[in-house]
């Protein structure tokens, strides 16, 4: 099956109120003249490339996008996007980009961040950022470790991760992203990898067209300190047993020729193999469901070695955003609302005192 | 019987009761009222940082005081001439603040057995000889509040909510209220629930008519309008303020207005008022915490918007990394810190002035951000826009100081013409042939050009790295960091010359001694130095607007005299950054108990250290 046919429709209703280029945009149109410092063989250059790549079928203008990222590897991003880009601080690019995007309905606002960045320091704007939709697409790169701060673990490193500040093996359970995006009332969540930049470009072109915050975990291999980290899912061997790709409203089978598929047993999805189940027990994904429960379900399939990790978009909804309610909201009060600024010092009760006055 | 009328030229009158009697909002009206028939006015408002402590207990005491004059006052005054208190515990709590012979007013219903062991009273203070000290009137507030009611079909407990308006009512007839802004507050605020606004008006009538029937009140006060400058008035707050000079400078500037912020006393209200302000094209994000709240706005200062978040003491330690990002950033961000009692959560609804060295140097490495603060409630509106006009000229964050004096406290406010308000201009930065340089300055203020998204040919990417001079790129060169931090520094020392010269307050033209001031102790310390000047010293006032930079006058006008004196409710803030930057032996008076100077306390301490002085 091709990793390439993630299909939704792309009305780009997210992207209505941001002008549009007259001239037709190229990958390079997308380049700074800046030096790309990532490690040389780093997943980053991928992913980097495939969103230059990308974002002219957008046909946005290029002032009216801006990347915000926060501090990590993937946090220089914007420096290499010929857009206007903001390099923020640990953890913070979703409340700042929220605030950009309340405030800017005429952008297109990206942010740029890692495990460590959205997923530690930054948990917290994360999962609010999530809930409340602002039109923004958020493009977490998780290589499970920390990488500028040189190999620490990270809260998606795997328990037991032997690393410089886990000598004996890391204690805490790591977070699932998309678990916890969708446990956050996520509209849209999806997860792509670095390797295969149809795919992945496939995902953005269904983020993009989303309105409201669009969440795409992206695996990308950290060469220098988590090298090989998603190997079973990109070797040709185990690729086609571990990995399933999710397809709107098209049954969940994988495998060579569709030979394993997921279905319900006991309340949990689990993986079987095709000819051992009556067609119609195959579970049929459905990312439009109001429920997140089976997009929950999905994102739980996978142990801790990555096997039967599903790719594409768990889930995609339509909730009004953020933004759009606020800009209701000023312009309802805008109409009925009478916005006299010396009728709004003068308040209700006033006296006047005349020069004449004698007390 | 006609009962006796008597001039005064001032009262203080404190409301006390329980946290749930409605205090805050009996003291609001009768500043409202007051305000309306023209006197002046200073408000203190006291509550507990608990919502409803355990009724009837010290601690849940929640209390208003006015003081209220025919002349100009600039204090909420020392101690009360009159005290109502709604229970024991009201009256415990207060008692120690009231001079011998002054009145009392007790709602004497509430003095059961239960009530006064609950605060330690062994016996019934109104029926021994413990209040012998005072004009004592015992008023049954609360039965003849139900009893006024008792056709209303209020059952009992709802119908003695009412009581804290039979107390106004009363209050209102003793000092000759004008009563028609209370009975039409009063409608409104019970518009949907036409039985409690009957209910509250006519406990406030009964309160009234009380007054004027019975023999236990044989005198009512008149205290005339006071002499002020010609101009229209209204009764207004710090808070109230604060948010009508953003809006005003919104407005002037043409930039729409962006709040980003997380509920916090006494910072909230800030919130609470804007968000109702949204025909303005206010913007008000409610993040989910502190840091989000700045951050939210920063983001929206990169895209244009005048920005502003709001906070106090624990919640500007937690923006304190996202200032930073906004000093490297050089965008345009006021940052509201309304001070509280601290450290830590220390006293949520107390104030103090000790944040000033927070403000100043809360960051890491060199990140300087100008500083304002607000002298008294209405200034708050002429704080806001000058920190706008900072931000937008020199493209900076900046601190707004207030506390929570000034937040809740109100005084008569006159309503400024608003064609006389500053010109504020964004002037946003447009492309031209030349490659853009985010970081090419304006060579009169430093600033660097504000480019926001959506113009063409301005694309640029900036961060937190250390930037090179003009590109903006990233930069480790040492030699340019070093010109970096200097030109972040100079930038801000620049807007020195922007402050208008300095203006001393010294009626005699020969004082020696200066009294230095900032933030919301002006109204006190200008009480304290007129009272000293009637005792026969001279002594020079002078009170500071601009905290970082310091005003390009002030050390040559600190060395100019033989001492500077300068009360602060802290430890010696502002005294450690005169200190160190003029080598004055500034003479400190601190206070750090959560309350404002006394005036009386501030007098006596100025005496002691004029004694010294050779004047």
């Amino acid at each position: 099956m091709s990793l390439d046919s993630v299909s939704l429709d792309v009305d780009l209703r997210a992207l209505a109120g941001v002008p549009k280029t007259e001239v037709a945009q190229k990958a390079k149109d997308f380049k700074t003249d800046q030096e790309v410092r990532w490690c040389p063989g780093c997943g980053d250059y991928v992913i980097l490339a495939a969103v230059q790549g990308f974002l002219p079928e957008l046909g946005l203008r290029r002032e009216n996008i801006v990347f915000v990222s926060g501090i990590g590897c993937s946090s220089r991003f914007p420096y290499y996007m010929n857009t206007f880009g903001l390099h923020s601080i640990h953890g913070r690019a979703p409340a700042i980009a929220s605030g950009l995007a309340a405030s800017r309905p005429d952008l297109s606002v990206w942010v740029v961040t890692g495990d460590g960045d959205a997923l530690s320091i930054g948990g917290n704007h994360l999962i609010h950022a999530l809930r409340r939709n602002v039109n923004l697409t958020i493009l977490l790169f998780n290589n499970r470790i920390y990488g500028l701060t040189k190999g620490q673990y990270s809260p998606t490193s795997e328990i037991g991760k032997i690393t410089k500040s886990t000598p004996m093996g890391s204690l805490d359970f790591p977070f699932n992203p998309v678990s916890v995006a969708l446990g956050a009332e996520a509209t849209f969540v999806a997860r792509t990898i670095d390797s295969d930049r149809a795919h992945l470009t496939s995902v953005l072109r269904a983020a993009a067209a989303h309105e409201g915050t669009a969440l795409v975990e992206i695996y990308q291999n950290c060469n220098i300190f988590n090298d090989g980290a998603f190997d079973s899912l990109k070797d040709p061997e185990t690729r086609g047993q571990w990995l399933i790709p999710l397809e709107h409203d098209a049954p969940i089978r994988f495998g060579a020729d569709g030979s394993l598929c997921v279905v319900r047993r006991d309340g949990d999805l689990c993986v079987v193999r095709t000819d051992s189940v009556d067609a119609a027990e195959v579970i049929v994904h459905d990312a439009e469901a109001d429920n997140p429960s089976l997009a929950f379900a999905l994102s739980r399939l996978p142990g801790q070695d990555l096997r039967y990790t599903p790719v594409g978009v768990f889930r995609s909804v339509r909730r009004p955003t953020y933004d759009r309610l606020m800009a209701d909201q000023i312009a309802q009060a805008e109409l009925t609302g009478d916005a006299d600024l010396g009728a709004l010092l003068r308040g209700q009760d006033t006296w006047t005192v005349r020069a004449t006055a004698s007390a | 019987m006609a009962k006796q009328v008597q001039q005064l030229d001032r009262v203080v009158i404190r409301f006390a009761g329980d946290s749930g009697d409605g205090m805050q909002l009996a003291g609001d009206q009768f500043t409202s009222e007051t305000a309306v028939f023209g006197n002046d006015l200073s408000t203190l408002p006291n509550f507990p940082a608990e919502i409803r402590a355990p009724a009837g207990t010290l601690p849940g005491v929640s209390s208003f005081q006015l003081h209220f004059a025919d002349h100009e006052i600039t204090t909420p005054g020392d101690a009360p001439d009159v005290l109502v208190a709604m229970n024991p515990a009201a009256l415990k709590a207060n008692l120690p603040d009231l001079p011998a012979g002054r009145d009392i007013i007790v709602n004497s219903d509430e003095f059961s057995a239960r009530n006064l062991a609950k605060v330690g009273y062994a016996s019934n203070p109104l029926d021994n000889d413990a209040l012998d000290s005072w004009r004592v009137h015992k008023v049954a507030l609360t039965s003849m509040t139900i009893e006024a009611l008792k056709d209303t079909g209020l059952g009992k407990k709802e119908a003695a909510r009412a009581k804290n308006m039979f107390a106004l009512g009363l209050l209102s007839w003793m000092y000759h209220r004008p009563t028609d802004g209370t009975l039409r507050f009063l409608e409104k605020k019970f518009a949907k629930l036409p039985q409690v606004a009957a209910a509250n008006v006519a406990a406030f009538r009964a309160g009234w008519n009380y007054g004027e029937t019975t023999e236990s009140f044989g005198v009512s006060y008149e205290i005339k309008p006071a002499v002020m400058k010609p101009g229209v008035y209204r009764n207004i707050s710090g808070n109230l303020a604060l948010s009508y000079g953003l809006i005003a400078a919104s407005r002037r500037s043409g930039l729409p207005l962006f709040l980003g912020a997380y509920p916090i006393t006494p910072a909230s209200d800030i919130l609470h008022e804007l968000s109702k302000h949204k025909a303005f094209g206010v913007r008000t994000f409610q993040a989910e915490d502190e840091i989000a709240g700045i951050g939210a706005a920063l983001g929206a200062a990169f895209g244009g918007a005048l920005a502003v978040t709001t906070t106090s003491g624990p919640g500007l330690a937690l923006k304190s990394e996202t200032i930073g990002l906004a000093v490297s950033l050089e965008l345009p961000l006021v940052i509201c810190d309304i001070q509280r009692g601290g450290p830590s959560t220390g006293l949520p609804t107390k104030t103090e002035q000790t944040d000033l060295l927070q403000a100043m140097f809360g960051r890491n490495g060199e990140a300087p951000v100008p500083i304002v603060a607000a002298q008294s409630p209405g200034d708050c509106f002429d704080a806001a826009i000058e920190a706008v006009r900072i931000a937008l000229t020199y493209r900076t964050p900046v601190f707004l100081l207030s506390d929570g004096y000034l937040a809740n406290g109100s005084e008569p406010w006159s309503i400024p013409d608003l064609d006389r308000l500053p010109q504020l201009t964004a002037d946003f930065a447009v492309a031209t042939d030349e490659p853009f340089l985010p970081y090419e300055r304006d060579p009169e203020t430093l600033a660097r050009p504000w480019a926001v998204p959506g113009t063409a040919g301005l694309e640029h990417r900036i961060g937190g790295l250390e930037k090179a001079d003009k590109t903006g790129e990233i930069s480790y060169d040492p030699a340019n960091h070093a010109l970096m931090v200097g030109l972040r520094q100079s930038k801000v020392d620049r807007i020195a010359q922007s402050i208008p010269p300095l203006q001393v307050d010294d009626p005699s033209g020969v004082a020696r001694v200066l009294v230095l001031g900032w933030g919301s102790t002006h109204g006190v310390i200008d009480a304290a130095c007129h009272r000293v000047r009637r005792r026969g010293i001279p002594v020079a006032q002078l009170h500071l607007r601009h905290l970082n930079p310091f005003p390009a006058d002030l050390g040559g006008l600190l060395r100019s005299y033989d001492r500077v004196v300068l009360p602060e409710l802290n430890l010696g803030q502002l005294a450690l950054l005169l200190r160190a930057r003029y080598l004055v032996d500034v003479i400190g008076i601190n206070q750090v108990s959560g309350m404002p100077f006394r005036a009386a306390d501030l007098e006596d301490s100025l005496w002691d250290i004029l004694q010294g002085v050779d004047t």
